[in-house]
């Protein structure tokens, strides 16, 4: 504990990696070696990135001392509304697969699941209306909402270029643009980094010591270059791939062409939401306002801050996060559908709960609520590898839900 | 006290109900500079309630308030401590899971010029000020939860006296604190009246308030029942003040005093009553 607490590592999160060490190998094993593989892992990153989107925002809501049950009911909305938009309005506005459309279709899905957060937040603020009753009702209300898009059709199929943020062959970014975005990440984390020691060292503060900050380094760095190895190490199918090459005028060769996947689009989405929401909570006031009112309402309230309104914000911002899951839940989906989300409300609070968000507010990081997720659905597509029933797999989910909670409770008991 | 100054903070007819309960009733105080005014009186009297208008933590419904003789509009906490008035509270108002930096410039937080929380500056500034008042703190990393009740008690006291307070108002300042610390607390109230800044200090300690006060005011029932000088009345006296609301004679009686025309009131009920209950 003392060693982490000098060198500034999270013990918490070193679990969690633990947890999912561990998750991963077993798999693998019991798998008969089909998990631990670069195909399966980008699958993996894919089914992830809806619930851990989500899961960014949900932390803040629980951290001030409330809940979201509506966000798998928002989403449901929003997605259909997505859909109506690109696949009936736009193609008569502006024309079909036009250059904007999915960039349209993403502003509005934000813009709608920001609203409607805003308006659940203004009724949890304003009216002090229990958040739990709020977005209980929202659960019904925008399910059935969802229903009268279309009364009940699905809309197929959507835009070429919106169905790359759900990822599949589309929204595969391929080997260069990915080692880019590995520098790129490298570079920001290096740079970061340094800033942060050279400020603490000009206000004379304590630092790591220089050997260790280095060994912090060259793992960030040696993870970013393996994550990135291991997305290349995934091929396109042979089908695609040709395609891909005869549309660039290159011959097929007699072996076939190895085209990587790298990167799929709704993981940068998730991973650079995680980034953006980590700044948000750490180094914005609103991040410190809603970390205040998880720790002491009152407190907040007599210092100064508008409680009210930055607890209406939080779920303007649990909405934005909603719609740009939407998107990557209808893309990925080619097909806005009235059921899209059905549960996630619950994937997502087991998520954070499992990073460590305490329900009794106060406390709660991103990277945390994100790793949740990623255990979450490690779990899941672990067990549909080895084949286990799908009443089974719930069971197995809602037990480690609960047993995670109780380890996190002794850990925190053993701090005091 | 010369009393033709004028004063720092004025208090005029101020009311506020909560649910048709006068919690405080048509009730004027003033404060000079550098001066300390003993607010005393019964769980309940309204002390509470009455400096929590001031702080901002609720809007009066009527009366008003003079900050150096200009009257303002305090409807919230961020008006208050824009008019320099700065408040201690009994449940010190901390948030827990933050750090003492944290807690200092919470609603005040100082930015870099990107915009963002400039902590490694602000917990700069919080070290200054913590060593002015508790010269062995260390623990400017953990969050307030891991604290003494001391040292948590100094983050709030360092919070109010961050900001150049000219009004400060302590509301049990020295309850949760050991024999020490509690002198460490009075010497303080003594270094920032010599800089001129008004203090109200709330206590239930009639002995502290004698050591510290220039002046005391009791309050029963939510109304003023006197004020005096603490050279003008005994600690007997200022306990009948407070029990009774009986207004000695070295006392400024307020409209709370008991006088004759309160004894009414204690006339028994008609034994008629008594009679139906019989069988």
């Amino acid at each position: 504990m003392d060693i982490f607490r000098k060198f500034e590592i999270d013990p918490r999160l070193v679990g969690m990696l633990a947890a999912l060490a561990v998750i991963w190998t077993g798999f693998h094993l019991l798998s008969g070696g089909s998990f631990l593989t670069p195909r399966n892992l980008w699958n993996l990153s894919v089914q992830t990135s809806a619930i851990a989107v989500m899961a960014c925002g949900m932390v803040l809501i629980i951290v001030t001392r409330n809940i979201d049950l509506s966000v798998g009911s928002v989403l449901g909305v929003v997605g259909m509304l997505v859909g109506v938009i690109q696949a009936r309005w736009l193609p008569e506005l502006i024309g079909l697969e036009h250059p904007l459309t999915w960039l349209i279709s993403a502003l509005a899905a934000m813009a709608l699941g920001g609203l409607i957060g805003l308006f659940h937040g203004a009724l949890i603020a304003y009216l002090v209306i229990p958040s739990f009753i709020v977005t209980l009702g929202g659960l019904l209300v925008w399910r059935g909402a969802a229903w009268w898009v279309t009364t009940g059709q699905t809309v197929a199929p959507m835009d070429g270029r919106f169905r790359s943020l759900g990822g599949s062959v589309e929204g595969a970014i391929g080997a260069t643009a990915s080692w880019a975005l590995g520098a790129v990440a490298i570079f920001a984390i290096i740079t970061g980094m340094l800033m942060a020691r050279r400020r603490k060292l000009s206000f004379g503060f304590t630092v790591r010591p220089p050997a260790i900050e280095a060994i912090v380094i060259g793992v960030i760095v040696a993870t970013v270059i393996g994550v990135v190895m291991l997305f290349n190490a995934y091929p396109l199918p042979a089908t695609i791939a040709r395609r891909l090459a005869e549309a660039q005028g290159t011959p097929w060769p007699e072996g076939g062409l190895f085209i990587s996947h790298g990167f799929a689009v709704p993981m940068i989405i998730a991973l650079v939401t995680g980034i953006v929401m980590s700044f948000v909570a750490r180094r914005t006031t609103f991040g410190r306002y809603v970390f205040a009112i998880g720790g002491n309402p009152e407190a907040a309230q007599l210092s100064g801050v508008n409680t009210r309104r930055v607890l209406m914000q939080v779920y303007g911002v649990m909405g934005v996060l909603t719609g740009l899951a939407a998107c990557i839940t209808t893309a990925r989906l080619n097909a806005a559908t009235n059921s899209a989300g059905s549960l996630d409300e619950l994937y997502v609070i087991a998520a954070a709960v499992i990073g460590g968000t305490s329900l009794s507010g106060g406390v709660g990081t991103i990277v945390g609520a994100m790793l949740g997720a990623l255990i979450m659905q490690s779990l899941q597509s672990g067990m549909v590898l080895l084949g286990v029933d799908t009443p089974l797999q719930n069971i197995v989910v809602g037990v480690v839900l609960v047993v995670a909670v109780w380890l996190d409770t002794l850990y925190r008991k053993r701090l005091k | 006290m010369s009393a033709r100054k004028t004063p720092l903070v004025e208090m005029r007819n101020i009311s506020i109900a909560f649910g048709g309960i006068k919690a405080v009733e048509n009730v004027s105080v003033d404060l000079f500079p550098g001066e300390v005014v003993g607010l005393l009186g019964h769980n309940g009297a309204g002390k509470s309630t009455l400096i929590k208008i001031l702080s901002g933590a609720y809007p009066a419904d009527a009366g008003e308030i003079a900050i150096n003789g200009q009257t303002v509009a305090i409807r919230t906490p961020r008006d208050a401590k824009a008019n320099g008035i700065e408040t201690i509270y009994q449940t010190l108002a901390l948030a827990d899971n933050i750090d003492a930096a944290a807690n200092i410039y919470l609603g005040r937080e100082k930015l870099t010029s990107w915009g963002t929380l400039d902590d490694a500056s602000m917990e700069a500034e919080t070290r200054k000020a913590m060593a002015r008042l508790n010269p062995h703190f260390r623990r400017f990393k953990e969050p307030v939860s891991a604290l003494s009740g001391g040292q948590r008690q100094t983050v709030a006291i360092a919070r109010a006296i961050h900001f150049n307070a000219r009004v400060l108002i302590m509301d049990e300042p020295t309850a949760a604190l050991g024999p020490a610390e509690t002198a460490q607390v009075g010497e303080l109230i003594k270094q920032l009246k010599a800089d001129g800044i008004g203090i109200f200090l709330i206590s239930h300690d009639l002995h502290d308030v004698f050591d510290l006060a220039d002046r005391i005011v009791v309050m029963k029932n939510g109304r003023v029942v006197g004020t005096a000088a603490v050279s003008d009345v005994s600690q007997d006296d200022v306990l009948g003040m407070i029990i009774g609301g009986k207004c000695p004679p070295g006392a400024i009686p307020g409209p709370g005093a008991a006088g004759p025309s309160a004894e009414p009131t204690m006339t028994p009920p008609p034994t008629e009553a008594h009679r139906t209950l019989q069988p």
